[in-house]
């Protein structure tokens, strides 16, 4: 019989030899929890995610911006899936976290209890907000734990046309008239900040950070991430014509790096809490979504079960 | 309210990639029925012509060995190094071998 001690020395050196740890292996109880919490929070922020585009779902200005967009919320709702299935692996159920989400006892990403006013913001949550999820998601490929690794990479392969999409729409946005471009510009001041945050607190006020990267669930620290992100998406803005709303923003040659302000962190702090401009709105919305689908699944239950009685009978 | 959705079975899905290649695992999904598995694999995990065939299988029905690579179950071919085409020298000026 293999002692906890025997246990826990295997489970450090997969981890330290960069291999995955896969379902069935032991694990640290902490280990688990700090992924079920992880995978679930971010399996939620892809199921929310598709609520603040779907609102553009039906008023997007063309056929193909029309198309463009519902690809992009069912690559959302197939995110979240790959998502929950990875969850799975580590004992949970799937109904359980739909209802932990509805009943607000697991999180989702703050960024999505803001408002898309205008069409550009679907152009600016593209550019700006799927980027930061790229850079946060990217480093999560190599995540040691396998289920989750793996649903990561799939994702990010599909997250680039995300971003893509979203930025091509502000250059034609850009191309346009004055109007055009001064909403562009709004959608840009209002999604900058909240963009920043997605990286999570300071680092010096993370406190789990520390213990997931000792244990490669995380690469880099969120002040880290939050760098790369600046300083992929100063270029970007250049180029796109419109102004970062940041008077600290400067190029630090000393660096190499754009230094930049510090964002409102008593903000993201409201929001988590449920004081965002749409925490009450986004749920109630999931929550209705699933009430009203209660009835096909429950058919397609009521089917499966008198296909099965009669090839039994049959049979 | 969990109930329903907790007694669809788990399904681990098989893609093909392309003609020439094997079904590869790629993930699993819940789902009511094989049809319902069939359909839902299509819609989940060949969104952009991922591949040629699928197969969904249920979970339950896979027979699996020990993941743990101390198992003693694969120590059969541990110690079989001549099974190894590298296990025996040939010297360098003999060709094509």
């Amino acid at each position: 019989m293999e002692t906890q001690a025997q246990a826990q020395a295997q489970f450090d050196a997969v981890v330290a030899a960069e291999q995955r740890v896969e379902p069935r292996d032991w694990m640290p109880d902490a280990y688990r929890a700090t992924l079920v919490r992880q995978i679930a929070q971010h399996a939620h922020s892809e199921i929310i995610g598709m609520q603040p585009e779907g609102n553009w779902l039906t008023r997007a200005p063309s056929l193909r911006r029309k198309a463009i967009l519902l690809a992009k919320a069912q690559d959302e709702a197939g995110h979240g899936l790959y998502l929950y299935a990875a969850a799975e692996t580590l004992g949970v159920d799937r109904a359980e976290l739909t209802e932990k989400l509805i009943d607000g006892r697991q999180k989702y990403s703050s960024i999505f209890n803001y408002p898309t006013l205008t069409f550009a913001d679907v152009g600016v949550i593209g550019w700006l907000v799927d980027g930061a999820a790229i850079c946060n998601q990217v480093p999560l490929c190599r995540c040691s734990y396998g289920p989750y690794a793996r649903a990561m990479v799939r994702i990010c392969k599909e997250e680039s046309f995300h971003q893509r999409q979203g930025y091509e729409l502000l250059m034609t946005l850009m191309a346009g008239t004055d109007a055009q471009r001064a909403m562009v510009q709004d959608a840009v001041d209002r999604w900058w900040w909240p963009s920043l945050m997605m990286f999570g607190p300071p680092d010096g006020a993370s406190p789990n950070s520390e213990r997931s990267m000792a244990w490669r669930i995380k690469r880099h620290s969120n002040d880290e991430l939050r760098q790369r992100f600046v300083d992929m998406t100063v270029p970007q803005a250049e180029h796109l014509g419109v102004v970062l709303p940041d008077p600290e923003l400067a190029w630090n040659a000393e660096r190499g790096s754009w230094d930049f302000g510090e964002p409102d962190w008593s903000e993201l702090q409201q929001v988590i809490k449920g004081h965002g401009p749409c925490n009450a709105q986004r749920i109630e919305r999931r929550r209705a979504a699933h009430e009203d689908g209660a009835w096909v699944r429950e058919a397609a239950s009521a089917y499966a079960a008198k296909q099965a009685a009669r090839e039994g009978s049959s049979g | 309210m969990s109930g329903e959705r907790s007694s669809w079975p788990l399904y681990e899905v098989f893609v093909r990639p392309r003609r020439g290649l094997n079904h590869v695992h790629v993930g699993s999904l819940h789902a009511s029925d094989d049809t319902m598995a069939l359909l839902a694999a299509r819609d989940l995990y060949t969104r952009r012509n991922e591949g040629v065939s699928l197969w969904v299988v249920r979970s339950d029905a896979i027979t699996a060995s020990s993941p743990d690579e101390q198992d003693p179950f694969f120590a059969p071919s541990g110690d079989k190094v001549y099974r190894h085409p590298t296990f025996y020298p040939i010297p360098e000026d003999v060709p094509h071998i």
